[in-house]
């Protein structure tokens, strides 16, 4: 059986084909899941998109947790399956508490959009496997809504646990100890706000999302 | 019995709150000295019927925890009282 991700699809997101052009790049199958599906069929690995998942109305995430496909993502997730969200998909892993914390208004209301460098801080994680602690990568953000902010316990929890995954070079909005990507104790879901399936062709500016993309592809049993 | 909801989030103490902070940045540029502590919130109206008072008041604290709010970041003031029935 090929390698099969679940890109899921709530109303409003959009950047759901990028993940898929990606992961059929990379050699693997990818099937949009939209948001009232009870299943994820028969997938190795979840990403869930970037956009403005029920046009982010009341906080961006809180309703998209309540959709019937959370639930499968939820049990996929306990079963120890890769599941990633990007950017949106990232604010909706925090409003389900399947990541820690909660992503704020950017410091300065500031749109945030354009490259930013990314420090990798570990590698124990689906999405950071194929890159190097200290790998600085190109890869574009663009929120709003990315002000990474979490209680004092949980950011000790996080520094303690190597649970950081990415940190901003530059920070861009504010987030608390420069973090742009964390994952769970289990190290199989992750979110990040940096958008890696936009980082995938050096036509696109840079390729350095290639080998997180990568990552996630080999934790879901490609190659 | 229906009841008039009125739940007001506002984020916790200690949390950033850039919009407050912009207006307050803002205001003496418009001539508006003195203003300090300004924040942001929002307020979010409902009718709800319920048995009672009490138990109207703990469906709303339940629906703040679980959705209106995130307690990571919110908290939220709930006021209620019995609706007005309209004269017929």
């Amino acid at each position: 059986m090929p390698t099969n991700v679940a890109v899921i699809r709530f109303p409003g997101t959009n950047c759901e084909f990028d993940v898929v052009e990606v992961v059929q790049q990379l050699g693997a199958q990818a099937q949009i899941v939209f948001h009232d599906e009870p299943s994820l069929g028969s997938a190795d690995a979840v990403v869930i998109a970037g956009g403005f998942a029920h046009g982010d109305y009341l906080r961006p995430g809180a309703i998209a947790r309540f959709s019937p496909v959370m639930e499968a993502v939820a049990s996929f997730a306990k079963s120890g399956g890769p599941v990633v969200g990007i950017c949106n998909g990232f604010q909706v892993l925090t409003e389900a508490h399947l990541l820690p914390g909660a992503l704020q208004k950017n410091a300065g209301l500031k749109f945030r959009c354009g490259f930013t460098d990314l420090r990798v801080e570990s590698s124990n994680s689906v999405l950071t496997s194929a890159v190097t602690p200290g790998d600085v990568l190109s890869i574009p953000i663009n929120h709003f809504e990315g002000n990474y902010t979490c209680s004092a316990e949980t950011l000790a929890e996080l520094q303690g646990e190597d649970r950081i995954l990415f940190r901003y070079v530059s920070n861009p909005n504010g987030s608390v100890d420069d973090i742009a990507g964390i994952c769970n104790d289990g190290r199989n879901v992750v979110g990040l706000m940096p958008h890696p399936e936009r980082a995938c062709h050096e036509l696109l500016g840079s390729s350095d999302g290639v080998a997180l993309m990568q990552s996630l592809l080999n934790a879901a049993g490609l190659n | 019995m229906i009841f008039d909801v009125v739940v007001e989030v506002r984020l916790r103490a200690g949390i950033a709150d850039p919009q407050g902070a912009t207006i307050e940045r803002a205001l003496p540029a418009l001539g508006f000295d003195g203003v300090a502590g300004v924040s942001v919130g929002k307020s979010i109206r409902f009718s709800l019927q319920a048995a009672d008072e009490t138990a109207a008041h703990a469906a709303v604290t339940d629906l703040c925890h679980r959705f209106l709010t995130n307690p990571v970041i919110e908290d939220s003031e709930i006021s209620l009282h019995p609706a007005e029935v309209a004269a017929n």
